[in-house]
């Protein structure tokens, strides 16, 4: 890892000549005349490395000390929720001019994992924020909502997306929430479910339907603040990410003026589509985090208890597990990281999210089960936090869609190319 | 604003790339030292000292002209300033030496750094550094470079409050017997001690901003400097392992172990 970290900074200054302003592309055309810049997946720039150490270090020192605590309580500190705003992490690809960090996307993911090997509740809380919602109105925003929001975005008020409702999940385009007009303003009636951030969230980004008659042609994402009348309803008591804040939202008549329309009427189904892709891979960053973390705090402990008369960690039966383990971490990483390289490219990387998202979770699961099962009776009570990775680990086969909805996702490509 | 006119005040901020405190150290096969390959980052002393030179600008603020960080090292060290542009210092100055170079002796890094110093055409009113680097441990190179320069100098900081009126520093220092305050002319050696300040984390826009501000590159035979250590390391051994200990039953048990290990106090 400290090898690749030194041939990172040879790297940086090649690749600082390739860079094409905060887009971060890599110039890898087959029609230059020139060699690509080929690089392992270990190969970061230097402020994406300087970014990370960063993140670290808040999140060992600030979100830390606070894990237990507020996953006990089932509660965000405005601590920490303060503190990642003052580190800019609620802005990373935003650009200077709104108050972000312009970094690359790949920053974000970097950002996304290192939180979750602290704290996945954490980490999705910045994961959706970044990926969901500012992406949301960088990529379709007009100049003046982008002047409007994503200053707010990145430097105070935290961002909630709202697509699913009692009735839709999976089939999200089957969503009920309806948006009639009157005058200059839209009146919007019905309800979300499952909606992440929402208890702490001052902005919502709310997928309703304007015409039913065209069935998802009429779906628009509208942008709203609390204090239009965003109602706050059933906050879930989970199994997981308990600090991660998941309740129902009701819009009983919601006044939203129509200059608050993202993206033009009727574009929310292709709006919501392209932007989940690029949160999955936000989520296998999260889950790719909390797998490693639940590795780290395991492993050590493994070379430190002694029964009949060696540390258990070196023991062949527990040498076999823990190096099984290690790799099915290296194959969530480089599919993530890949994933986000491509996108940064240009690539198409709609198989490749679905992939890192479907695995990186599958090793979440398994790899934090076994970190349990390592440690013993320590591994199994809540002081040491080590069963707290497992429990957080189920959602990630379920929300930002599901562990089949992806396997369906992959399945569709390989038949196009195939047959 | 006094009469006189007050000159702006330009902080130097000497920092260290050195082994990342919390990696466990081991010595190299060779025994001529430690094995560097290893996570390496800014010595916590100095990282104190970058941010009690943000600090003191936060207070004063227009009457801090510049802060510049310097470092010593081969061309990795130039993360380790980066990472200072980013916590907040304006510019940098490497001094660059090869990667198979010795690592410098403190006189050596005094004398380079007082060539710097003197190289400032502005000037420069308050050194800042780290009372010691967590790798060697030697704590000398404020003091030499005090004693080289002729300047004041106030090492282990507890608290600094920099007067530019006055020209003075007024710095607390920790010392065995308690706390003790010293009022210094400016210009100034100021080391600082762990309970100065808790450095802050560099932000993501702090870091993209670090990249547009300047590093100067220079080498030692321009500064006309000699970096060849005086010391040799013959040998670097690992400490002899900890032996368990053994419980005693009482006093009496425990005077007779104390006795067999040749620890006998006539008064005991």
């Amino acid at each position: 890892m400290f090898r690749a970290a030194s041939r990172s900074v040879r790297a940086t200054k090649l690749r600082s000549k390739t860079l094409v302003g905060p887009s971060r592309m890599f110039s890898v055309s087959a029609m230059r005349a020139e060699e690509p810049q080929l690089n392992s997946l270990s190969t970061f720039t230097e402020e994406e490395n300087m970014f990370r150490d960063s993140v670290k270090r808040f999140a060992v020192d600030v979100v830390g000390p606070k894990v237990r605590e507020m996953d006990e309580k089932e509660s965000m500190d405005p601590i920490v929720i303060q503190g990642l705003f003052e580190q800019g992490l609620m802005g990373i690809e935003t650009s200077a001019e709104h108050g972000g960090a312009e970094a690359s996307f790949t920053s974000a993911i970097i950002a996304i994992e290192e939180l979750a090997k602290i704290d996945p509740s954490v980490s999705v809380m910045c994961d959706v924020h970044n990926t969901l919602v500012n992406t949301i109105l960088r990529k379709y925003g007009t100049k003046e909502q982008q002047d409007k929001w994503l200053p707010l975005l990145s430097n105070s008020k935290l961002g909630s997306f709202c697509l699913s409702e009692p009735v839709s999940g999976s089939d999200a385009f089957a969503l009920q929430t309806r948006a009639t007009k009157d005058g200059d303003h839209w009146v919007i009636n019905g309800s979300k479910m499952w909606i992440t951030n929402s208890y702490e969230a001052e902005i919502f980004l709310i997928f309703a339907n304007i015409d039913p008659s065209k069935g998802y042609k009429g779906i628009t994402c509208f942008i709203a603040t609390r204090d239009m009348g965003v109602q706050i309803a059933k906050k879930e008591e989970k199994l997981g990410i308990r600090a991660s804040s998941t309740c129902t939202l009701n819009f009983d008549d919601l006044r939203i003026p129509a200059e608050n329309i993202i993206g033009g009427e009727g574009k929310g189904y292709k709006l919501a589509i392209e932007i989940l892709n690029e949160g999955r891979i936000g989520i296998a960053a999260q889950m790719l985090g909390l797998a490693q973390g639940a590795f780290d705090k395991a492993v050590p402990y493994t070379y430190q208890r002694t029964q009949f008369g060696q540390p258990i960690g070196t023991f062949q039966g527990m040498q076999f597990q823990i190096a099984e383990a290690a790799v099915e971490l290296e194959t969530a990483r480089l599919l993530t990281y890949n994933a986000a390289r491509r996108k940064e490219e240009g690539r198409s990387f709609t198989k490749e999210a679905a992939m890192a998202k479907y695995w990186a979770s599958n090793v979440a699961q398994r790899v934090s089960g076994s970190a349990i099962e390592w440690c013993g009776g320590v591994g199994f009570t809540r002081e040491t936090g080590i069963e707290k990775f497992w429990r957080d680990s189920k959602i990630g086969a379920i929300y930002e869609g599901t562990s089949n909805i992806q396997l369906q996702t992959i399945a569709k490509f390989i038949q196009q190319e195939y047959s | 604003m006094g009469p006189s006119a007050v000159r702006l005040l330009n902080i130097f901020v000497p920092i260290k790339r050195a082994v990342d405190y919390a990696v466990k150290i081991r010595v190299n096969p060779e025994q001529t030292g430690i094995d560097l390959n290893v996570k390496h980052s800014m010595n916590p002393f100095d990282e104190i000292a970058v941010e009690e030179a943000v600090r003191i600008r936060e207070r004063l603020k227009d009457a801090v002209k510049s802060i510049k960080v310097v470092t010593i090292g081969p061309p990795k060290s130039a993360e380790t300033l980066r990472t200072a542009l980013a916590m907040g210092a304006d510019s940098a100055i490497h001094v660059e030496i090869p990667e198979s170079a010795p690592a410098p002796e403190p006189l050596g890094v005094a004398k380079t750094l007082r060539a710097l110093i003197e190289r400032q055409k502005e000037g420069v009113d308050v050194v800042i550094m780290g009372k010691q680097a967590i790798d060697d441990d030697a704590g000398q190179t404020g003091q030499m470079l005090a004693g080289l320069l002729g300047w004041s100098q106030a090492t282990f900081a507890s608290k600094v409050v920099v007067d530019p009126e006055q020209k003075v520093a007024n710095v607390t220092r920790e010392i065995d017997g308690g706390l003790e305050e010293l009022r210094c002319k400016l210009p100034v050696i100021i080391t600082t001690d762990l309970r100065l300040n808790e450095p802050r984390y560099a932000s993501l826009p702090n870091i993209m901003k670090a990249k547009k501000k300047p590093v100067e590159k220079l080498t030692t035979a321009e500064l006309g400097i000699d970096l060849t250590p005086r010391l040799e390391t013959i040998k670097v051994t690992e400490p002899p392992k900890r032996v368990g200990g053994g419980k005693v039953a009482n006093v009496d048990e425990l005077l007779a172990k104390l006795k067999e290990a040749g620890i006998t106090g006539k008064h005991a």
